[in-house]
């Protein structure tokens, strides 16, 4: 089995080319999140990969996503202590064949901090899993909230 | 074989309009009764996978779910493409035994080798 990453479905050369750095941006795009981010930080030292992540703000919520492709729902762990929301876990190999012909995905241990920028109530905190998506959802606690502040006039 | 073709001029239409695809992350094992991939796209279920085979190419797309978060994004790394890659086969396959699942955005594509490729012992007469 050929294993060349193979364009040219009827495409343009110029469209391939486009290909090619839109991979390399994917690259890099990694390489600084994970290297430089300093509010997203990963802790490199001790796991080798870390899955890409989201975070949305409504009124009312926070909603962590990230991408942990062909984990099960009993290796993820999930940490909420001072505001900082803590996913880690460990993904385990598939049954291993006989050879390893081309290996580019990660197993093992990872985990990922995100300080959440306001309050958040810890008792009403969702998380589900499914087709490789963990989602979190953390509800503002009541101070945390914008509020409506009527203003009177004597 | 002539559905596999017909699937394949749809998806086809489909790669002209968009432009832009997230290349998985892929794993390839192989053992003696051919080959298992396994290809990591998030977000995918079953409904979105497009597997085509055509003029010796193996074609993996995979559209992912609409992502339901409300409000607006603080933070962004997950790009919301669909997934395209595409492999030669090797002659070796019997292209008509492909079999393939996903589960947990893991596509595990099963490429078996043609029967009379397979290794086999020669008894005596």
């Amino acid at each position: 089995m050929n294993i060349i990453r193979y364009h040219n479905q009827g495409r343009s050369d110029l469209a391939q080319a486009f290909d090619r750095f839109a991979v390399l941006r994917d690259e890099l795009d990694r390489l600084f999140d994970h290297s430089f981010s300093p509010v997203f930080r990963t802790p490199g030292s001790f796991s080798r990969w870390a899955p890409a992540l989201d975070v949305y703000q409504d009124k009312d919520q926070f909603t962590v996503v990230a991408e942990l492709p062909g984990l099960k729902k009993e290796d993820v762990e999930l940490s909420l202590h001072d505001g900082v929301l803590t996913i880690s876990g460990e993904r385990k190999q598939e049954k291993k064949g006989e050879e390893g012909y081309r290996n580019e995905r990660f197993f093992g241990r990872f985990q990922r901090s995100v300080p959440l920028p306001a309050s958040v109530d810890g008792n009403k905190v969702k998380a589900t899993y499914q087709d490789g998506i963990l989602k979190v959802v953390l509800p503002k606690a009541e101070e945390a909230k914008p509020k409506q502040i009527e203003v009177s006039v004597d | 074989m002539n559905i596999v073709s017909q699937e394949h001029q749809k998806s086809g239409q489909q790669s002209t309009e968009q432009t832009a695809y997230v290349t998985p992350n892929v794993d390839i094992q192989a053992a003696e009764s051919g080959y298992v991939l396994y290809a990591e796209m998030p977000g995918v279920n079953r409904d979105g996978i497009r597997i085509t085979v055509e003029d010796g190419n193996l074609v993996l797309v995979g559209h992912r779910q609409p992502l339901s978060a409300s409000g607006e994004a603080l933070h962004r790394e997950t790009r919301q493409l669909s997934y395209r890659r595409v492999y030669e086969l090797d002659p070796s396959i019997d292209a008509n035994r492909i079999s393939a699942r996903i589960d947990q955005g893991i596509l595990t594509v099963n490429l078996p080798k043609a029967e009379n490729l397979k290794p086999r012992r020669i008894t005596l007469e």
